[in-house]
């Protein structure tokens, strides 16, 4: 018993092999033919995948990411049968508050590798040490390092429970949690389930009002939303049904081609995607959205082999939604911290957040950042995380 | 593919076209490839309703990078003729057969997605040489058989525009160049969409039309499927159940349309792996499953879900897909979803002589009663015993026998 939820080290060791087959596979692309457009609005544009491959495959190094990671204390541990991986980073402060931030896809523990100094070492970040945090970061199951679940059932919910499981295990008795994007779905399940020992939540995703909820659009803010999310279902839903109704269909190209992959995941939402086309193109990074962290994200993906698996989350939210549709969801009781990024798929108004978590205990419209917030933004991310949960301290 | 042509005044003639032979370094590769494919794991159901199932798509490729042989496929296409003529800015590639019997009815027929003219080779000879198949020679077809732009061996467009009314009126113009005075229009998929429109921009030598793909859908019904239901008050039987068909299409299977209608460039990738291409491909479904029952069929080689693959083999699926590779047109065709935002569902509003034929295991097998409302001039209207969305690929005989009869009462 005791060795299924042993905790056991883990460091990140990829193959000779599989780096020079990766840089092959990208050598040896067909392409298609260009775009007939001058924009992304037929999708990923050629130009922004020719560059990003002849990067990839001349100049990126994927050694300084695996060194980079290697530097943080990394761990897997079994959780309802699935292998997670995890990196857990202990505050030099007294009194640090364990968080737990779950990412979302395309993403992966690398958007949150810059938050790490800001949070568990707020001092030498300009911050201050009542501030400090232990911080926990999950590779969601099916994704990067952790394992691919064998069977149906892990949706948001079961994750949140999973960490729950994680963060006991850690021994955190009072805990925090945070994410965005699919992460915001598991720690929203997380706060409606209240497990032992959680405190509190933080969001930077309304994931609800995307994924087909109709909140209201009475006010400027919240027509300005409901048109960005109408834009977003009509023009940039493609890949999220895809994967949602069909991920192993996608999967087979996924797991296949780099370039496959590459694009796939660059073309989340509009401003994501130009943003990293212009560090590619234009030689133009937003914030930490380098191309360097970009491709170490990809190259995850890929050297893992989880495009499927990943691409099968958003079967399991589906699955879940369509089974909890009809059914009541227990109210989040817990106090809940907000930010709006202005960049993200819709700028969520106070309004609709307050409708959705009535203990809402902090909100933000921050300054910058998109989707990725903490990955483009790291500072500005610690320090929305400060602020959200100094109340909880 | 197409030759270059110096002096555009030539551009207009009909060309005679050679399927170009592919280099065996080319194939090789191919082969190589799928060898050096790097698979995900299985999906976590036992069903299709993740996608592609890995068992399925892996025996296809094991086959396809050996004993597969694409000579035979290029074999089978060099011994008919084709043609390339560029029209309105685009090489537009046909076969072309004539009847031996001179007083045919010339007939234009248009494959859609996923498919090409390779759907139609079975029929060629059915339509136009009819008393070899037990038909009367009063009932023969002179073919023409165009790849879609973008697709096999006509050219890809440059520039955004190729939307189905400008295919209409380039397969119009096609039709004429052909010296054709008087002729029908048949199709299924796009191909329905095309015919439709081209019976609705009504050209001068257009008679009728023959559809397997009818555009039927009242407005109502499409209103209460976009909202998700329920289904609008007082249908009949075969109209709820076309309801609950596409019901089923929209919640669960147009993923794939979606996706090409919006952001075809996205998907890239199925240029650059031959499986992704290939269970990309595979996963049109019709009203038994997705991918289609008849293709699975045929690709397991065994009856599955009670569909049987009919004539479709597994060389048939295969040969679609390597030419989709070798013409590198994966790509260039999604682009055609992004062109038309149109649904192919919806009531075609046609006043010209229309002959539908409502194969059961089509995505939704239209009822007679919409198809009276979509067609105004409704000649024929068959719901035949067997066939699918691939009608013409897997029951070629039901398949000419609906054409026959469904384009008799347009013959003087």
């Amino acid at each position: 018993m005791s060795g299924e939820t042993e905790i056991r080290p883990f460091r990140v060791d990829i193959p000779d092999e599989a780096v020079a087959d990766l840089r092959r596979r990208i050598a040896a692309v067909r392409w298609p033919g260009q775009e007939l457009v001058a924009d992304r609005s037929q999708g990923v544009q050629l130009a922004t995948t020719r560059e990003l491959a002849r990067y990839w495959a001349a100049e990126y190094d994927w050694r300084r990411c695996e060194a980079k990671l290697n530097a943080l204390p990394q761990f897997t541990t079994q959780i309802d049968g699935v292998d997670i991986h995890f990196i857990q980073v202990k505050s030099p402060h007294e009194n640090a508050m364990p968080l737990i931030i779950t990412h979302g896809w395309p993403g992966s523990v690398i958007e949150l590798l810059e938050v790490v100094g800001p949070l568990t070492d707020p001092t030498a970040h300009g911050g201050r040490a009542e501030d400090a945090f232990d911080l926990v970061l999950p590779s969601l199951p099916g994704y990067g390092f952790s394992g691919e679940p064998a069977e149906v059932g892990w949706d948001p919910g079961r994750i949140g429970r999973a960490w729950a499981v994680l963060m006991d295990r850690l021994g955190y008795t009072r805990y925090v949690a945070q994410g965005g994007d699919q992460g915001a779905g598991v720690t929203d399940a997380m706060g409606r389930e209240a497990p032992e020992g959680l405190a509190g939540i933080h969001l930077n995703f309304l994931r609800d009002a995307v994924a087909g909820a109709h909140p209201p659009a009475e006010t400027a803010a919240e027509e300005r939303a409901a048109d960005a999310i109408a834009t977003f279902r009509t023009g940039g839903f493609g890949y999220f049904l895809e994967q949602a109704t069909r991920p192993q269909t996608i999967g087979y190209a996924l797991l296949d081609s780099p370039v496959a992959l590459a694009a796939w995941m660059l073309d989340h939402d509009t401003d994501s995607y130009y943003k990293i086309s212009r560090a590619f193109v234009d030689g133009q990074p937003a914030g930490g959205l380098t191309r360097d962290h970009i491709l170490d994200n990809i190259t995850v993906y890929w050297l893992t082999g989880t495009g499927a698996s990943a691409a099968r989350s958003y079967w399991e939210g589906g699955r879940a939604q369509v089974i909890a549709a009809g059914q009541g969801r227990p109210e989040v009781k817990l106090p809940v911290g907000f930010t709006t990024f202005p960049d993200e798929i819709f700028r969520a108004p106070r309004s609709w957040v307050e409708q959705a978590y009535p203990n809402l205990t902090y909100f933000h419209e921050a300054d910058r950042g998109g989707h990725f917030a903490a990955w483009e933004e790291p500072g500005l991310f610690a320090t929305e995380m400060r602020a959200a949960f100094t109340s909880l301290r | 593919m197409s030759a270059t042509i110096e002096n555009p005044v030539d551009a207009a003639a009909i060309r005679p076209f050679t399927i170009p032979r592919v280099p065996d370094a080319e194939l090789e590769a191919l082969r190589a490839r799928i060898a050096a494919t790097r698979w995900p794991d299985q999906e976590t159901v036992t069903d299709e309703s993740q996608g592609v199932p890995l068992a399925m798509i892996q025996g296809l490729a094991r086959y396809w990078a050996t004993d597969y042989d694409w000579r035979r496929c290029e074999a089978a296409l060099t011994a008919l003729p084709h043609f390339i003529t560029e029209i309105d800015g685009l090489d537009i590639h046909f076969i072309h057969v004539r009847s031996q019997h001179e007083d045919a009815l010339p007939l234009i027929v248009t494959h859609g997605w996923p498919g090409s003219i390779l759907e139609q080779l079975k029929i060629i000879d059915p339509l136009t040489n009819p008393t070899a198949h037990g038909a009367a020679a009063s009932d023969a077809f002179h073919l023409v058989i165009p790849s879609l732009p973008g697709y096999g061996y006509s050219g890809k467009p440059t520039a955004t525009g190729w939307d189905v009314p400008r295919i209409a009126r380039a397969w119009a113009v096609l039709m004429e160049r052909l010296g054709y005075t008087q002729y029908a229009a048949q199709g299924g998929d796009w191909g329905g969409a095309v015919s439709n429109v081209m019976a609705q921009q009504a050209p001068p030598g257009l008679l009728g039309i023959h559809v397997n793909f009818p555009g039927t859908v009242p407005a109502d019904v499409a209103k209460a499927l976009q909202a998700g239901g329920p289904p609008p008050a007082g249908l009949s039987a075969d109209e709820r159940r076309a309801y609950d068909q596409l019901n089923t299409l929209f919640t669960k299977r147009r993923a794939y349309s979606s996706l090409m209608g919006t952001r075809p460039q996205t998907l890239t990738g199925i240029a650059d792996s031959p499986v992704g291409l290939a269970a990309w491909l595979l996963d049109h479904g019709d009203s038994y499953g997705q991918p289609a029952a008849p293709v699975t069929s045929a690709v397991l080689g065994h009856t599955a879900n009670g569909h049987p693959a009919g004539a479709l083999t597994r060389d048939d699926v295969l040969d679609n897909i390597s030419l989709y590779w070798l013409t590198n047109t994966a790509i260039s065709a999604a682009r055609l979803y992004w062109e038309n935002k149109i649904s192919l569902y919806n009531a075609a509003d046609v006043s010209l002589p229309a002959a539908v034929s409502a194969f059961p295991g089509e995505g939704y097998q239209a009822p007679q009663s919409w198809t009276e409302q979509a067609y105004h001039d409704l000649i024929y209207y068959h719901q035949p015993d067997q066939g699918g969305h691939f009608a013409a690929w897997e029951q070629p005989q039901i398949f000419s026998e609906e054409v026959r009869a469904g384009l008799r009462p347009l013959r003087k």
